[in-house]
């Protein structure tokens, strides 16, 4: 009786919750449909759901007009070079912090943390005018340092929180055995910490790839990413849906993909390791 | 325990990440400030002196400052509470048991790896336009007539665009916290007789209270500066002008360096207010 019952809210709870799923992920795989479809079936009325004749012409079209590899190498280049700066950055003072700790250590975390929350609009100028003095608008390489200073304190916080959790004791025990220094880094503790720092290289590369306020403002032709390359499709020109579609289709894929495996980091991430 | 040595090679280890942050930090702050006290209009005769504190005053006194603060207020909260109120039932029908639910999880997460341009324009065009968004065709076929979405309702669009991109943030923080929970309490208090409603009331919501601080602090960070969504979809026309983007339009399009630096500092504080909250809490939790 009792297991018909659960068996039965476990049915309720299975239709209730892929209902909800689908819903809220139906823009995207209306978009991705879409990006399949001619101009016209993109509009036809009634809403031509699976039933369409099925093309790749758009993604063509839009590799065609906008050159998307350029725009995919620039974000590519710049969501990875600005991760990996960061972590060559962090990692050492993450460690400093997380093994040799001090009275200020908790300190320069929270002041860390505080100029994550300095508003990018409240220093858009300076920046900008930086930018045309040092000859970085529109190149990669000033993208690679904003993003890279802007995503450092989320990096250094998730390597922080990564690596306190290795236990003291390992290192005591190597120490005892007799390891020197190098050892005990290269043998002891990076094993163990390569597991944080790749789920934080990870999350950073997303959330590079995603920015949208630096890269909209500071690049135009030559350093614009993907983010940029959609924007280019603001303004309406006749028919665009299956176009918009196929250029949003290849501009999110490879990051929804990335991005579903990091759904653990993202918490740890995104809260400070405020929520465990 | 640690070493003379090891201190200095500590702070030697720490240094890079602390003076590049200081540097990025400072640098732009010191530049806004001073610019907040210049008359400074690049393609009308450049910087003209000091202005005191007239950028300030100016800023306030505008008549875009509060429809600004207005249209800031209304989708910040709009989304807030969207976001919550649905990201803890969402969470809680996660945490049922389920067949498929590592799929629903990556259905419900999905939006979230959506660049902020894809979804304005994807949801500004595909869904929302009046002639040929999804939303007009399926009003069309129950008879009714479309609504031309941004510009009939434009608050409306944008909380549902931003919410949509952070439903799947507070539903999985939450979701975190939830699993958290001391199953045998919860099962204690149905076996006492609790209802569904009591156990959420009463050992529930105060067991994600942090969370949800959490989630709201976060999320209001990042709400306050939204652009892009935006930019790609009513270009701060129909009154949704936010201060981020009164303040973008005084500073890159009318080139008014003076006054859209002294929006800027306040946009500062305003953002400062919300981070110590937060900070708070994360300090709280470091000290444990």
């Amino acid at each position: 009786m009792a297991r018909s019952i659960s068996q039965r809210r476990k049915t309720i709870n299975t239709v209730l919750a892929w209902s909800l799923g689908l819903l809220i992920f139906f823009p995207i795989l209306w978009t991705i449909l879409t990006s399949f479809k001619t101009e016209g079936d993109a509009i036809a009325y009634p809403p031509k759901f699976l039933f369409f004749d099925w093309t790749l012409e758009n993604y063509a079209i839009v590799q065609e007009r906008s050159n998307y590899m350029r725009y995919l190498w620039n974000s590519v280049i710049i969501a990875g070079g600005s991760t990996l700066l960061g972590i060559l950055v962090a990692v050492p003072a993450a460690w400093s912090m997380a093994f040799v700790p001090s009275r200020r250590t908790k300190d320069i975390l929270m002041w860390m943390l505080s100029t994550k929350m300095l508003p990018a609009v409240g220093v858009l100028y300076p920046i900008y005018l930086l930018f045309i003095k040092l000859g970085l608008l529109d190149t990669r390489t000033g993208l690679v340092i904003v993003l890279m200073l802007i995503n450092l304190p989320i990096i250094v916080w998730m390597l922080y929180t990564y690596f306190k959790e290795i236990p003291a004791e390992i290192l005591e025990a190597a120490r005892m055995d007799g390891a020197g220094l190098k050892d005990e880094i290269l043998h002891v503790l990076t094993p163990m910490a390569i597991p944080g720092i790749a789920s934080t290289i990870l999350l950073n590369f997303i959330l590079a790839w995603n920015e949208a306020f630096w890269t909209l403002n500071l690049t135009a032709a030559q350093a614009g990413t993907l983010t940029a390359f959609i924007a280019s499709y603001s303004s309406p020109e006749g028919l665009f849906y299956a176009k918009l579609s196929a250029a949003s289709t290849m501009a999110i894929a490879p990051i929804l993909i990335l991005g579903w495996f990091s759904q653990k980091q993202l918490v740890r991430g995104l809260t400070f390791g405020a929520v465990k | 325990m640690a070493t003379k040595a090891s201190r200095s090679a500590a702070r030697l280890m720490m240094a890079p990440a602390v003076i590049l942050l200081l540097g990025w930090m400072l640098v732009p702050l010191v530049m806004t400030l001073w610019f907040s006290f210049r008359t400074y209009l690049p393609l009308r005769g450049g910087d003209q002196g000091f202005a005191g504190f007239d950028n300030y005053v100016r800023f306030v006194t505008s008549s875009a400052f509060w429809p600004a603060i207005g249209a800031t207020l209304t989708i910040v909260l709009g989304a807030l509470i969207i976001t919550i109120v649905l990201g803890v039932l969402l969470a809680l029908l996660l945490d049922q048991p389920m067949w498929g639910q590592g799929i629903v999880r990556i259905l419900v997460i999905a939006p979230f790896f959506v660049m902020p341009t894809v979804s304005g324009l994807v949801w500004k065009n595909m869904f929302l336009d009046s002639v040929n968004g999804l939303f007009a065709q399926v009003a069309r076929m129950f008879g009714a007539t479309p609504v031309e979405w941004i510009i009939d309702q434009p608050f409306a669009s944008l909380i549902l665009i931003v919410s949509w991109q952070w439903l799947p943030f507070a539903t999985l923080i939450l979701l975190t916290a939830i699993q958290s929970l001391d199953r045998e309490q919860l099962e204690a208090a149905e076996m006492d007789g609790a209802t569904a409603w009591k156990r959420f009331w009463h050992i529930i919501l105060p067991h994600l209270s942090r969370a949800i601080t959490v989630v709201l602090l976060i999320e209001t960070i990042f709400l306050l500066s939204i652009f892009a969504e935006i930019k790609m979809t009513t270009a701060g026309a129909f009154g949704t002008k936010t201060l981020t983007y009164l303040i973008y339009q005084r500073v890159l399009e009318s080139q008014n360096i003076g006054l859209g630096s002294a929006g800027g500092v306040y946009a500062i504080i305003l953002a400062n207010i919300v981070a110590i909250f937060l900070m708070r809490i994360v300090g709280k939790n470091l000290d444990r």
